[in-house]
């Protein structure tokens, strides 16, 4: 006679099944983790009571407008904050793509937004910024609720709308045809790491992968150009290349070319730097494609330029996708070598702070700030990436 | 065996040679091979069988002798090249489906960027060629998700939406389990009553005694012999065959 097995009853996971199971479920582990409950509080107490006490929060709370724009003109924040919202929108309608059948409301979106009142009311800021960092989060949602409709669907609208948003958002900034034109010696803070990072990052990117299928060309040139490029770009550091690309640039271009601007010539170096790494992680994943793809895709009539579009790299950049994105994490963060040049940027516009003699010697108060912001920044992009990961491995597997 | 061959050929294969480095892999192959015909090309591993139909496509290159597909000789001038493969349908061992596309894109990608239909037809076309492999239902889901036999058919469906003049198959079988092998040889089997010219390597001797006009033995880079199925596997001529033959049956 046979009996009906039952599935093993699970037991259900709560914090206190979880902290039994894991930290306490023999003497020793018991003991490792009173131990290292006991290390961790004694290291970060003197962290906690520094940051509750001691640190002199009020050099941030003053120079909040420097650390976000740098010496951008007051008059024209509004400017700034447009772009913004802008972003957000463009933000708001991709993140609905990703997701379109979860529903507005959800304990997440409560959660969401109950952080962002409660950041809103509680930052120290003027009425003003209170109000356009309201709207920000209302054309989160707004744009949330856009996104779900059917002409967003696909995302070629979206893509169009982000290429389109670039010109729109540089003029924002920069100013000129009806606008007070706003130099770039002015830009400054987290807007200009913003601007430095996304746009290296938008021309690294193609710049790569086309050196990463130039170094497998049939064609010897430009084999051997591809090459001698990766090579002797990794074989610098990046603050030679940027002090080259300051120097000269201006020798590169055909004579009678005014003078570049410095955030285009930190960019261009920034972008040239990254490529050749991007180059060689891409280059990993299309030796990773097997040839029965290839073989399979010209069997079918493909011509070449097809198979490498349509098969390869698809294939190739979603295997790369960790170490691109950590490329491009670095590359974000080596934005703060822009300091060196006189573009004032985070740490820049950090140091710039410090040498206020009102605020000197708050180091700690003032890197600790910034290395939030980076780290939220860093993490974010971090995170987007195992979505974008997780997203991609759903649809193949 | 069927009777919807013609006196057409449609592959030409003269005093073929072809090496890798030193070894002399094809050593003077010629064969011809009608429209419509169904040939089963066997041999023990290492014979050249799989290289021999790979030159057809153009997968593989030779060094001496002459090619002719379609009427069109096959050479290193690339326009040629994709040309021919439009007309010639290939389908692997190892399937060599594209993960990153669901079945039904696998199926009507070249179809829409080779030949250039729109998007409705190709999809139209693509959903009736899955119906005659029988996995309709499959359409929407990825590679990574179908069993074996599931994925073979699937490649035997992108290859037919090109509407190519030929088929080449190259071992479709031999990677599946055995319960997965029957379901596949029955779509060749229904391909072969199309008409359309077919050349597979093989080892399944049931499909060749039951589908195949000719069956052709090569061994180490030669065709040793060549004849109806029913001659090939009751009265082997050469030595060799009969040695083959005793290995397999």
């Amino acid at each position: 006679m046979t009996s009906q097995l039952k599935p093993p009853i699970i037991e259900k996971l709560t914090p206190g099944n979880w902290a039994k199971k894991n930290l306490f479920s023999t003497w020793y582990n018991t003991l490792l983790t009173i131990i290292s409950l006991w290390v961790i509080f004694a290291v970060s107490k003197g962290f906690i009571l520094w940051v509750l006490t001691q640190a002199k929060w009020k050099v941030i709370e003053a120079n909040l407008p420097l650390f976000f724009v740098g010496r951008y003109p007051r008059d024209e924040y509004w400017r700034l904050w447009l772009c913004l919202d802008i972003i957000t929108l463009l933000s708001a309608l991709t993140w609905t793509t990703f997701y379109p059948k979860t529903p507005l409301v959800t304990r997440s979106f409560l959660l969401r937004s109950a952080i962002g009142i409660a950041a809103i009311v509680i930052f120290p800021i003027d009425l003003i910024s209170r109000l356009w960092l309201l709207s920000a989060m209302l054309i989160f949602t707004g744009g949330n609720w856009l996104g779900k409709m059917r002409f967003f669907r696909g995302g070629k609208l979206i893509s169009f709308l982000w290429v389109l948003s670039f010109p729109i958002i540089l003029w924002l900034i920069q100013g000129g045809l009806g606008l007070k034109e706003v130099s770039t010696n002015d830009w400054g803070g987290l807007m200009l790491t913003l601007f430095a990072a996304s746009v290296s990052i938008f021309l690294s990117f193609p710049l790569g992968v086309l050196l990463a299928l130039g170094r497998q060309s049939s064609l010897p040139i430009v084999r051997w150009f591809c090459l001698l490029y990766i090579e002797i770009i990794r074989g610098l550091p990046l603050i030679g290349i940027l002090f080259l690309g300051q120097v000269m640039l201006q020798f590169f271009l055909p004579p009678g070319t005014p003078k570049l601007d410095r955030v285009i010539r930190a960019i261009a170096s920034l972008s040239l730097f990254s490529a050749a790494y991007l180059a060689e992680n891409v280059r990993g994943g299309l030796q990773s494609i097997p040839r029965g793809q290839i073989e399979a895709a010209r069997s079918l009539g493909l011509n070449p330029p097809l198979v490498i579009i349509l098969i390869i790299l698809p294939q190739a950049l979603r295997a790369v996708i960790p170490a691109i994105v950590g490329q491009f994490i670095g590359l974000f963060k080596d934005t703060s070598l822009l300091a060196l040049f006189g573009l004032l940027e985070l740490v820049g516009i950090s140091k710039t702070i410090l040498a206020n003699p009102s605020y000197i010697g708050r180091y700690a108060e003032i890197y600790v700030f910034i290395g939030v912001i980076y780290w939220i920044f860093c993490y974010g992009m971090s995170l987007a990436s195992r979505h974008l990961e997780k997203q991609l491995d759903i649809r193949q597997k | 065996m069927n009777n919807l061959t013609t006196n057409t050929p449609i592959i030409i294969a003269e005093n073929v040679h072809k090496w890798y480095g030193q070894f002399h892999a094809l050593r003077g192959v010629s064969l011809t091979i009608n429209q419509g015909e169904i040939v089963v090309l066997m041999g023990p591993s290492g014979s050249g069988k799989s290289t021999f139909i790979r030159t057809f496509n153009a997968l593989e290159d030779y060094q001496q002798g002459k090619i002719t597909v379609d009427g069109i000789e096959i050479s290193h001038d690339l326009r040629n090249i994709d040309t021919i493969r439009r007309e010639v349908g290939m389908v692997f061992q190892q399937f060599n489906l594209f993960p990153h596309l669901s079945v039904l894109d696998n199926i009507t990608l070249a179809p829409i960027w080779v030949r250039k239909w729109p998007k409705k037809h190709a999809e139209e076309v693509a959903m009736q060629l899955l119906e005659r492999v029988g996995i309709l239902e499959q359409a929407k889901k990825y590679p990574g998700q179908l069993s074996g036999g599931q994925q073979q058919r699937v490649a035997i469906a992108r290859s037919l939406a090109m509407q190519p003049k030929m088929m080449l198959f190259d071992e479709p079988t031999s990677a599946l389990d055995p319960e997965m092998v029957r379901e596949v040889l029955d779509v060749m089997g229904n391909l072969a009553k199309t008409g359309i010219t077919m050349i597979i390597v093989t080892h399944e001797v049931g499909f060749a005694k039951e589908v195949a006009d000719r069956v052709i033995f090569m061994d180490s880079g030669l065709i040793v012999e060549e004849a109806t199925p029913d001659q090939f596997f009751q009265n082997p001529k050469e030595e060799r065959t009969k040695k083959f033959l005793s290995q397999i049956l």
